[in-house]
């Protein structure tokens, strides 16, 4: 058995999972995206048995997952679980469609239509951008005032993603905190609370981290996010709104988890390796 | 105990036992991060800007 770990950064996730490799005397190579020329026809992989994609970028995940799978190298997560959970959009549909709760979504595609969105959505809402991790770019609409400006500045200084893909969503008046769920095949790993004064509540943003009992609707809820998008290994953001529902805000692929290491229960490298270690055995 | 000169301002970073390549370091003394390049011999680059696509 050989594991192939795709990653330029090595986090501390990266070397938690290094060490559960170690640990288990599973041979491994860290394949860096930024120094490989990856060969259409498969070249290079010769005796690797499954690759764990572990990239910051999103757009090497998602380039990098299609190819490993067109060339019958087994990939942890899918081509379909990182596209998918790359675009926003593209995870409010499969979620709606997968019957999956989630704060009222619309998108428009020009600034016109999405002031016309937001008017009639009500304040305040969050404009999103379709691509884009660690709550950044995240704005909390209030009023028309700030609607017109933040509209015409992504249209403006926005480029082509920003100004022409916009992403409106309910603001859900969550209690300080959110919760963050890992799910790994089909079980949830871990469960924790990020609590923050700010609305924002990445633990990349300031959010602390702290331990949260994995309750039947968390489970439930969890995995059916999990399953829509793709499975894998994925990490979903709940929120709990006012009037006591829990709402799938987005998932996300190739989940950081230095902040829930100190408090989950559970070895999370060691589960992450066990599964990617199970993808392998059911074989190329 | 390992270390290494700084690229940017020439101070001297310690590495941690565990070192891995790719890692990232922050120089103590100017704040750049530094990545992790090779380790026999150690060798250290200045590390990437964050890029937009960035991300969980």
């Amino acid at each position: 058995m050989r594991v192939g770990v795709a990653c330029s950064r090595v986090r501390v996730e990266e070397k938690l999972i290094f060490q559960a490799l170690r640990g288990r005397d599973i041979s491994f190579e860290r394949i860096d995206p930024r120094r490989v020329v990856w060969d259409l026809d498969g070249g290079g992989l010769e005796g690797i048995d499954v690759v764990l994609v572990r990239c910051l970028g999103h757009t090497r995940a998602y380039y990098l997952t299609r190819w490993l799978e067109g060339v019958g190298v087994p990939v942890v997560s899918s081509h379909r679980t990182v596209a998918t959970c790359g675009d926003k959009l593209l995870t409010s549909a499969v979620l709606e469609e997968a019957g999956v709760p989630t704060p009222r979504t619309v998108a428009a595609f020009s600034p016109g239509a999405a002031l016309e969105a937001i008017e009639s959505m009500g304040y305040p809402v969050v404009l999103k951008p379709v691509h884009g991790s660690w709550g950044r770019l995240l704005a909390r609409v209030n009023d028309r005032d700030a609607a017109e400006a933040l509209l015409e500045h992504k249209s403006t200084l926005g480029g082509f993603l920003h100004g022409s893909v916009f992403y409106i969503q309910e603001y859900v008046d969550k209690p300080g905190r959110d919760i963050r769920v890992m799910v790994v095949g089909d079980e949830v790993a871990y469960a924790i609370y990020r609590q923050s004064p700010h609305w924002i509540t990445n633990t990349a943003r300031g959010g602390e981290p702290l331990p949260c009992p994995i309750t039947p609707e968390i489970d439930r809820l969890s995995r059916a996010a999990a399953r829509a998008v793709g499975g894998g290994i994925v990490a979903v953001d709940l929120v709990e709104s006012a009037d006591g529902r829990l709402l799938v805000v987005e998932v996300n692929h190739t989940p950081e988890f230095h902040g829930a290491a100190k408090v989950a229960e559970t070895d999370i490298a060691g589960r992450i390796v066990d599964y990617v270690l199970e993808v392998a055995r059911r074989g190329r | 105990m390992l270390t290494v000169e700084c690229p940017e301002c020439a101070a001297t970073v310690e590495l941690p036992a565990d070192v891995e390549v790719g890692e990232i370091l922050v120089c103590p003394d100017c704040g750049v991060e530094l990545e992790v390049v090779g380790l026999e011999p150690v060798a250290v680059d200045l590390a990437p800007e964050v890029e937009e696509d960035w991300g969980e």
